[in-house]
């Protein structure tokens, strides 16, 4: 799955789309988690960031992070989601 | 798990909305909720389990404590009495009557209830339309205070009291306009048409009975304190001209329930700490109306007030848990808990505050709360803003003392557990938590059914 590539995210979580003017909030693991995947970082290196740096369990995250793409897809901020 | 490894928040991502602000409004508190009373809130679900119904005794009086003080600072005689169908459990009632107030029942059944509760025959109230013959007898015998609903029951207490010779001390239930539609006139007698005099008559002709006081009960969650006003003066009308007509004052004037809680109702735009009369309020409406009546100040009757959800909705909490967070097909977020309309049944009337348990950040998203039934209107918001929270979360819903422990259902799930957490911070069990045999004991097999092979 890639990320458009001219969406724009910032540090404290803003993102623009400038496709459709769309603007979003995350918050700090969404930030963290968008920009992994936009530097097409496998999804087991995500995981494993997420493990060592949070409380959180594999099942867990795997479960948010499925969720997390789904609503990036449904927000058409993918590739998939866009075409 | 290390020590420096960070809370984690599930990631989430909002769309910004450039609409009309929504109606739901704005998020369900900035702080987690970790104690009530003291005692902290995840400790008493991994004792007692989830989901888990606290009450704090200590709200409770102080919650009456003040209720009584603003009627007793505005008129000299002054008597509450617990409404037993708004939360009949045992340590609740107590707590009340510890307090000072008397019971307030509408069945045989809540009349027992009180009666094995301690409560003396002649501070019981029986209202309501359904009171059997043995029921009559009893409280006639006991010198309960009956309130008379319709003119069977009237002819059914005429008749015991010339059986036995006793004297029931009955007060007539009185329908009023009093300017809130819908008009509550399904109870007792109405004072425009001409019914209340009727009943009044016969009681004071016959003189088999006492007639002691007059009740009215206008409606319920009263968003106005005026109707109170007007229903306080039809009835000190009433009493005047009784007196007038037969010399005879009556001892009480009964003005039932029906005060809001702090519950904001479906549909409102406000919170109801903003819009609803407060206990003040409905004091004033009722004290002035009585003072500034013709009734003869030197036999002032007894104010007697029947209060139940403004009294016990504040101490009530209900402490669930997350049991999966889902999207519906157009995306939305769902949460699903394992609390059920079936033990929340007042999520069908308010939007029910719910704070998260656990801490969380500044960060939140519109959801949809289920409860935990396979059924599809098992619904416990429609749509509230709350942080993202993980399975096994835990939240506190707020203001469920009334109505929910009385009207649950057992359905699909057992009924949980109730605790009370004493002024002292200890907590009591004070209903153990549902076991199948509480269901299956009252079922019987015909024995043609017992066996089956499949």
């Amino acid at each position: 799955m890639e990320i458009n590539k001219n969406i724009a995210v910032s540090d404290n979580g803003f993102l623009f789309n400038p496709a459709t003017g769309e603007s979003y909030n995350l918050n700090e693991t969404g930030t963290e988690l968008l920009k992994l995947i936009k530097e097409n970082t496998p999804f087991e290196e995500i995981s494993k960031i997420f493990l060592n740096k949070y409380e959180t369990t594999a099942i867990s995250f795997e479960k948010d992070f499925q969720d997390f793409v789904e609503i990036l897809e449904q927000y058409k901020l993918t590739e998939k989601g866009n075409r | 798990m290390t020590m420096n490894k960070l809370n984690y928040e599930r990631p989430i991502i909002n769309k910004i909305e450039n609409t009309m602000p929504n109606k739901i409004g704005g998020r369900s508190g900035f702080k987690p909720i970790t104690e009530i009373d003291g005692v902290r809130i995840k400790g008493m679900i991994s004792n007692f389990g989830s989901p888990l119904f606290v009450i704090s005794e200590a709200t409770i009086r102080k919650t009456y404590q003040s209720a009584y003080r603003a009627f007793t600072t505005r008129y000299p005689k002054v008597q509450f009495a617990w409404s037993y169908k708004t939360n009949y459990l045992n340590a609740v009632c107590n707590t009340f009557h510890q307090e000072g107030s008397w019971a307030e029942v509408v069945s045989g059944f809540e009349y027992e209830k009180a009666i094995n509760n301690g409560v003396d025959g002649r501070h019981i109230i029986f209202n309501g339309p359904d009171k059997t013959k043995a029921d009559l007898q009893k409280a006639i015998a006991n010198q309960s205070l009956i309130h008379i609903d319709h003119l069977d029951e009237y002819y059914m207490i005429l008749n015991i009291a010339e059986e036995t010779n006793l004297r029931p001390q009955v007060a007539i239930r009185v329908n009023m306009d009093t300017g809130i539609y819908p008009m509550w006139d399904r109870f007792g007698f109405n004072y425009e048409n001409g019914q209340a005099w009727d009943v009044l008559n016969k009681i004071m002709m016959n003189k088999k009975m006492d007639l002691i006081g007059l009740h009215a009960h206008i409606g319920t969650y009263m968003m106005e304190a005026e109707p109170y006003k007007i229903a306080a003066s039809k009835l000190s009308e009433l009493a005047v001209s009784i007196n007038k007509k037969y010399n005879h004052y009556i001892k009480y004037i009964d003005l039932g329930g029906g005060f809001a809680s702090n519950n904001t109702l479906k549909g409102a735009y406000l919170p109801a700490e903003d819009t609803n009369p407060t206990i003040d309020d409905y004091a004033e409406a009722i004290s002035s109306a009585l003072l500034n009546s013709n009734i003869d100040p030197d036999h002032l009757p007894l104010l007697i007030l029947e209060t139940g959800r403004a009294l016990i909705d504040d101490a009530g909490s209900l402490l669930g848990t997350v049991i999966t967070n889902k999207r519906d097909s157009k995306g939305a977020r769902n949460t699903v808990l394992d609390i059920g309309v079936n033990i929340l049944f007042t999520s069908f009337w308010y939007n029910h505050k719910i704070t998260p348990v656990q801490s969380f950040s500044h960060h939140i998203e519109d959801t949809k709360i289920y409860g935990p039934l396979c059924m599809n209107i098992d619904v416990i918001r429609e749509s509230i803003s709350l942080p993202p929270l993980n399975t096994g979360d835990n939240v506190i819903i707020h203001r469920v003392g009334a109505y929910n422990m009385t009207q649950w259902m057992q359905f699909i799930t057992l009924r949980p557990a109730v605790v009370m957490i004493s002024e002292k911070g200890d907590v009591n069990i004070i209903r153990e938590s549902e076991k199948i045999e509480a269901i299956t004991d009252y079922e019987k097999v015909p024995s043609h059914l017992k066996d089956f092979d499949l």
